[in-house]
């Protein structure tokens, strides 16, 4: 598996180190609710079969967190920028 | 036909016509009692113990593939109760007296073999670590015992005793661990199953379920609708798909496992040997094949296959271990998808939908666990409340704070 690092060109999935769903977003602890909603941030996933969007940080090259869209069943990388630039 | 030493000799002096199927390729009837999903080991396990314990033997088990195609036939068959949690120990435990029996309760050769596994220790904080697993073991009545390192280089003497970095200063042996026959578990318990009327349908997906206002009432699949008074999802590796199809979101991730056998040996490892300062796992099969493994890929993964950089590591794990690996020449790899929980720790439990219950969550260790995940999974299913061993198996566990964190690791693949 090969990450198209935008700011390294296609590097080696071993450079990269995983944490997963980039989707998640950390709720407001001072939210009514806020017990369930941590719930759910910390433990429930959409673990989709298809494509999925993930955060990388590529420890062995620039040190940049990404944001990829990959496809769990092909492995196949449809697109990665940097994490900074999303939101 | 029963097996025995006497259908041997009818079926060697008749030419071999008496033999029949061990189990019939079922079409699916309308409706059942009780719809299991997933013809692995566990869903299989579980119908079997519907109808013997329980005499719910109105039973489907539907398969997308053929029985045993998926993690039940992509494991490392390896048996062992050698937990050290409370919530682990005696469902484990059980498990290992159901291997035990198992070949006579079916009437199957599964060759279990009880051959031991050793978890080697390589520093003082871990030899203590190990004494209190072996320790809670022993109160828990499953047999541990603690060996030096001259009892292990008796037993093991081409590992490498004196690596710079990880020397071995000893292990923990359960004697009672060792393998099992991965297929002739999942075809035993189909036989057995079939001989007690469950239904087994292969080629049969479930693309959704039906439902009755809330309850759920039956799967609609590739064959058609089949109605279900309950539905029970034994489906790890896809459980967070299965699940969604139920409206349920889970605290599980799929993540894919390697394994590897390398080119047949003579004799060389008696049991199961791990190895403590890495991620390795290694036993010798009856072919003589050395049978290994080591971490999951650590990213979400639905492709019964993994990459090279695992390879590389769990290499070098085997070489630090036991450098004589690097003469053998690897046949063939594999790898399954592992239903990752957020504690590393299984859900036997009824699900929050009427009608369904969940047996998922195996993450890398389900093998194990078939016969008392099938008997636990059944007995919820039967009286709708968990049976004792499997109580802290609970769906429910991550919002009560009750986890059971036996590695503490999880699905989060930095900590593995």
């Amino acid at each position: 598996m090969r990450i198209p690092c935008p700011y390294c060109g296609p590097r080696d999935a071993h450079e990269f180190s995983y944490l997963g769903d980039a989707t998640l977003r950390r709720p407001d602890p001072a939210a009514p609710d806020a017990a369930t909603a941590f719930h759910d941030y910390v433990y429930l996933r959409d673990n989709p079969a298809g494509t999925h969007e993930e955060l990388w940080y590529h420890g062995g090259g620039c040190r940049s967190w990404l944001v990829v869209t990959r496809n769990t069943v092909t492995h196949a990388i449809t697109d990665a920028r940097f994490a900074k630039e999303r939101s | 036909m029963h097996y025995s030493i006497l259908s041997i000799i009818a079926n060697a002096v008749t030419g071999q016509k008496l033999w029949s199927p061990a189990w019939r390729d079922a079409k699916p009837k309308p409706a059942y009692d009780v719809v299991i999903v997933g013809g692995g080991g566990h869903g299989l396990a579980t119908a079997y113990y519907l109808a013997k314990q329980h005499g719910v033997r109105n039973v489907a088990v539907v398969e997308k593939g053929w029985i045993g195609s998926g993690n039940a036939g992509r494991n490392t068959t390896i048996i062992r109760s050698n937990y050290g949690l409370p919530g682990n120990i005696p469902f484990y435990e059980w498990s290992m007296k159901l291997w035990e029996g198992l070949e006579q309760e079916l009437n199957y050769n599964a060759m279990v073999s009880q051959r031991g596994v050793l978890n080697l220790y390589h520093s003082d904080p871990q030899r203590d670590a190990y004494a209190r697993r072996g320790n809670a073991m022993r109160l828990h009545g499953v047999d541990a015992e603690l060996l030096d390192r001259e009892q292990v280089r008796a037993m093991l003497p081409f590992l490498d005793f004196d690596n710079a970095r990880f020397p071995i200063q000893g292990g923990l042996l359960q004697r009672r661990g060792g393998t099992a026959r991965h297929d002739g578990v999942v075809w035993g318990y189909a036989r057995a199953a079939d001989r007690l009327g469950v239904d087994i349908v292969q080629n049969c997906e479930v693309t959704g379920f039906l439902r009755e206002g809330e309850r759920i009432v039956g799967v609609e699949t590739t064959l058609g609708p089949i109605r279900a008074g309950k539905v029970g999802l034994a489906v790890a590796g896809n459980s967070s798909r299965l699940g969604r199809l139920a409206g349920l979101r889970l605290p599980i991730e799929s993540h894919a496992l390697q394994a590897f056998v390398s080119e047949g040996l003579k004799p060389l490892i008696p049991g199961v040997v791990t190895f403590g300062a890495g991620h390795f796992y290694v036993s010798q099969s009856d072919k003589g094949g050395l049978v290994f493994g080591g971490d999951i890929e650590g990213y979400n993964s639905y492709a019964q296959r993994g990459n090279l950089p695992v390879i590389e590591d769990v290499c070098e794990g085997g070489m630090a271990l036991m450098p004589l690996i690097g003469r053998l020449r690897l046949l063939r790899s594999w790898g399954g998808l592992c239903d990752m929980s957020m504690d590393g720790s299984p859900i036997i439990d009824r699900a929050p939908v009427a009608g369904l219950y969940l047996n998922a969550g195996w993450s890398y260790g389900g093998f194990k666990a078939t016969p008392a995940s099938g008997w636990c999974f059944a007995h919820t299913i039967a009286r709708d409340e968990p049976h004792p061993v499997s109580a802290a198996y609970r769906l429910d566990r991550f919002a009560t704070g009750h986890l059971i964190d036996e590695k503490g690791v999880g699905a989060q693949p930095n900590l593995h």
